[in-house]
């Protein structure tokens, strides 16, 4: 289980609460207005900001003090997430070995995991050289192989088209739907083409996880407000 | 970023040791020019006066004419499209890393006695001009700084949003008060600044165009007390005064933001600000024309005549390449070593160490080594070590400031994902960082071999005429009148130059991916 008690963070005038936890094994999109911090959330449990009072708990131990590299969690950003200069091979084999003193079997790791998302014979091309989908695809490679059990999208495959998107997302339900998975989200379909609950963050709060037909069928005032409903 | 603020771990102390270890030198020159000159009675004759004031007036003037002749050139570049655009702004750029003594060559050859301007006045009956003098001096800062002034004026306008002239133009508003004023108001105590900063503390341009009492700047006067007065103890009070000075400046400069980037990037297409009437259209090409055969008539005297004179080569001017050479290596090596030690450490103690050399000058700082070394060992013998350490030391602000941007952009895009890898001290220096540096590395470094290569002043003063450089063996040629030889030697250096410049450039460029 991953636990947010009582976390606050707050940025000069901007503060946001949370306190809930999501289960393993489990998706969990997060919406709301642009402003509102779901991007920053993911960045306090990702280790790149801090919170100002409260826990991050994973499994009962407190992560919420260590560096992001020692966290049990991967994170894909909206961008930047593979290093141009490196090949493909080189990007994702950073996820066994930071300084890529890969051993032979390490290797083979690597190309496997390429081959699980359909990169296969990719391994010596430069991402400059990949098409969006294709980068997006490596990099889930890179995360597949650091087998770390939460995992953290912040909108990553937002500049993709419709169907690369749905691709994209389909993929990640597939190799990553046992581990402990937060999407941010603008797209309420996206929300309910993966998840299993929604987080609803607005005017200073992301509200606990609520199970994904319930949180459409009858949905909170902030949740109506922000799809347009009535 | 909340955590592992510290993702180069013992690096960056390294960024530390270098920032003491400047601050160390140059603190240790300027306590022994300190010391002599507080050993000397007596006070300022009226000729180091008059250096003073010649000093302030030549670079207050040179700053004034660079920037405001900038405006108009730059405006009517950024706004105009026509053949050869941006050919012309890369060689409009080429004063900047030019051989000041190489470019005074290409002035003389054009303004000089015998030179192209005095031929034509003499067929239209009309009095000849001298070159030498205040005129001179103020001619050759300007010839040297007005493409500094073009870039930063250019860069302004066309960092102008095309949405904001929409606007402008859809509010019928005037393009003048609402765009361009706002950005050369913003632009100009900079560029000024830097101009004013480069002229208090150029040498080679006083030396062969100005001196006399008349127009004599304190780093003449700084080496001509050590070589032609043998009188270390006045050198070190006229160096002190020019630090003062210098210091002064540098203070206002580094407050106030002085334009000093390299400002790569110059051909972004923007947008037309261009009016269409006939009037602006030919003010605009004249001012074009104007700053194309200012700049660009000496530069190719050079070549014409050079070209002449490689039959007329001097002996000993192969020793003299390999001189020029291996000091330009030296002093790129060393300002690149330095600059990154001190850009990986980031900060206000970098930043700080990084801008220092710019409150000195080359021939303070080259003072205080002399006093130093002075009765250790032969100035003459430790000629090109100190010319190599000092260019290298006077070149780290321009050289600092364009690695240490790219190494906070390179942070600022991929450090979240290097600290997410757990990518932290030598491998993220060997997998991250340095692989994308290469482009502004080898960028500095050329520059960095370009500046060093054409030194005069440090070279001059330890050497006193031995251990031949290039560019002292064309001021020795120059002062025999064999301006055939010369300008033989200037081409020869031009080359060098542009070849090291090159070589460093392209070396970052080749496989860097973007």
């Amino acid at each position: 289980m991953l636990t947010l008690e009582k976390l606050r963070i707050e940025q000069g005038d901007f503060c946001l609460t949370a306190d809930w936890s999501v289960p393993e094994g489990s998706i969990t999109a997060i919406v709301g207005p642009s402003g509102g911090g779901k991007s920053t959330l993911l960045s306090v449990i990702g280790g790149y900001f801090s919170s100002t009072s409260g826990r991050i708990l994973w499994k009962a131990t407190e992560i919420g003090a260590l560096p992001p590299g020692k966290r049990p969690v991967s994170t894909l950003f909206q961008d930047n997430n593979l290093f141009p200069h490196l090949t493909v091979a080189q990007n994702v084999g950073l996820a066994l070995r930071p300084d890529l003193r890969l051993t032979g079997a390490e290797k083979v790791q690597v190309e496997a995991a390429l081959a699980e998302v359909g990169l296969a014979g990719y391994g010596a091309r430069k991402p400059g050289t990949l098409s969006g989908g294709q980068a997006s695809r490596a990099a889930l490679a890179r995360v597949l192989l650091q087998s770390r059990p939460i995992i953290l999208l912040d909108e990553p495959f937002s500049a993709l088209g419709p169907a690369l998107r749905r691709e994209m997302l389909g993929l990640v339900a597939e190799k990553l739907g046992e581990r402990t998975v937060l999407i941010v989200t603008h797209d309420p379909s996206d929300a309910r083409e993966i998840a299993q609950r929604l987080v609803m963050v607005d005017a200073g709060v992301a509200s606990a996880p609520v199970p994904i037909t319930e949180a459409f069928e009858r949905p909170s005032p902030a949740l109506a407000g922000y799809l347009g409903q009535k | 970023m909340a955590r592992g603020a510290q993702p180069l771990g013992r690096i960056r102390a390294l960024g530390v040791g270098v920032a003491l270890a400047i601050a160390g030198f140059l603190g240790a020159s300027v306590w022994a020019v300190a010391a002599k000159a507080a050993g000397r009675p007596g006070y300022l004759s009226a000729a180091d006066w008059s250096a003073l004031r010649f000093t302030i007036l030549q670079a207050a003037l040179s700053a004034a004419l660079s920037v405001g002749l900038a405006i108009p050139v730059a405006r009517a570049l950024a706004r105009r499209r026509f053949a050869g655009r941006s050919a012309l702004i890369t060689l409009l750029g080429a004063p900047f890393i030019l051989p000041v003594i190489v470019a005074v060559l290409g002035l003389i050859a054009v303004f000089g006695r015998s030179g192209l301007l005095n031929e034509f006045l003499a067929i239209a009956h009309l009095p000849q001009v001298s070159i030498y003098g205040l005129t001179g001096v103020v001619l050759g800062h300007v010839f040297l700084n007005l493409p500094l002034g073009i870039r930063l004026f250019l860069q302004g306008w066309q960092a102008i949003p095309s949405e904001r002239v929409r606007l402008a133009v859809e509010l019928e508003g005037s393009r003048w008060w609402l765009l361009e004023w706002p950005m050369l108001r913003s632009v100009l105590p900079g560029a000024l600044l830097a101009v004013f900063l480069i002229c208090l503390t150029s040498f080679t341009v006083a030396l062969t165009l100005g001196g006399g009492p008349k127009a004599t700047t304190l780093e003449l006067a700084i080496y001509q007390a050590v070589r032609f007065d043998f009188d270390l103890a006045k050198a070190a009070q006229l160096a002190l005064l020019q630090l003062a000075l210098g210091a002064a400046f540098a203070v206002i400069a580094y407050r106030g933001g002085a334009a000093l980037g390299m400002g790569a990037g110059l051909d972004r297409q923007g947008i037309s600000l261009a009016p269409t009437g006939h009037l602006s259209a030919l003010t605009d090409s004249l001012w074009i024309m104007f700053a194309a055969a200012f700049l660009l008539v000496p530069l190719a005297m050079v070549v014409a005549s050079g070209l002449g004179g490689l039959a007329d080569l001097p002996a000993g001017i192969g020793m003299a390449v390999l001189r020029s050479v291996a000091v330009a290596l030296a002093a790129a090596a060393l300002s690149v070593a330095l600059a990154l030690a001190l850009a990986l450490r980031g900060g206000a103690v970098a930043m700080l160490a990084g801008s220092l050399p710019l409150a000195t000058s080359a021939l303070v700082v080259g003072t205080g080594v002399f006093l130093m070394l002075h009765g250790l060992i032969n100035p003459t013998r430790a000629a090109l070590p100190v010319t190599a350490a000092l260019n290298a030391l006077m070149g780290l602000p321009f050289v600092f400031r364009g690695i240490s941007s790219s190494v906070e952009e390179i942070e600022a895009n991929y450090g979240r994902l290097a600290a997410s890898l757990g990518l932290f001290g030598r491998a993220r220096l060997r997998l991250l960082i340095l692989p994308r540096l290469r482009r502004p590395l080898g960028f500095a470094a050329g520059l960095a071999a370009a500046m060093s290569v054409g030194d005069l002043g440090v070279i001059l003063l330890f050497s006193g005429g031995a251990q031949e450089t290039l560019p002292l063996m064309m001021y020795r040629l120059m002062g025999a009148y064999r301006m055939d030889a010369a300008a033989g030697v200037a081409l020869v250096l031009v080359m060098v130059s542009l070849s090291l410049f090159w070589l460093f450039d392209r070396g970052g460029r080749t496989n860097a991916d973007a």
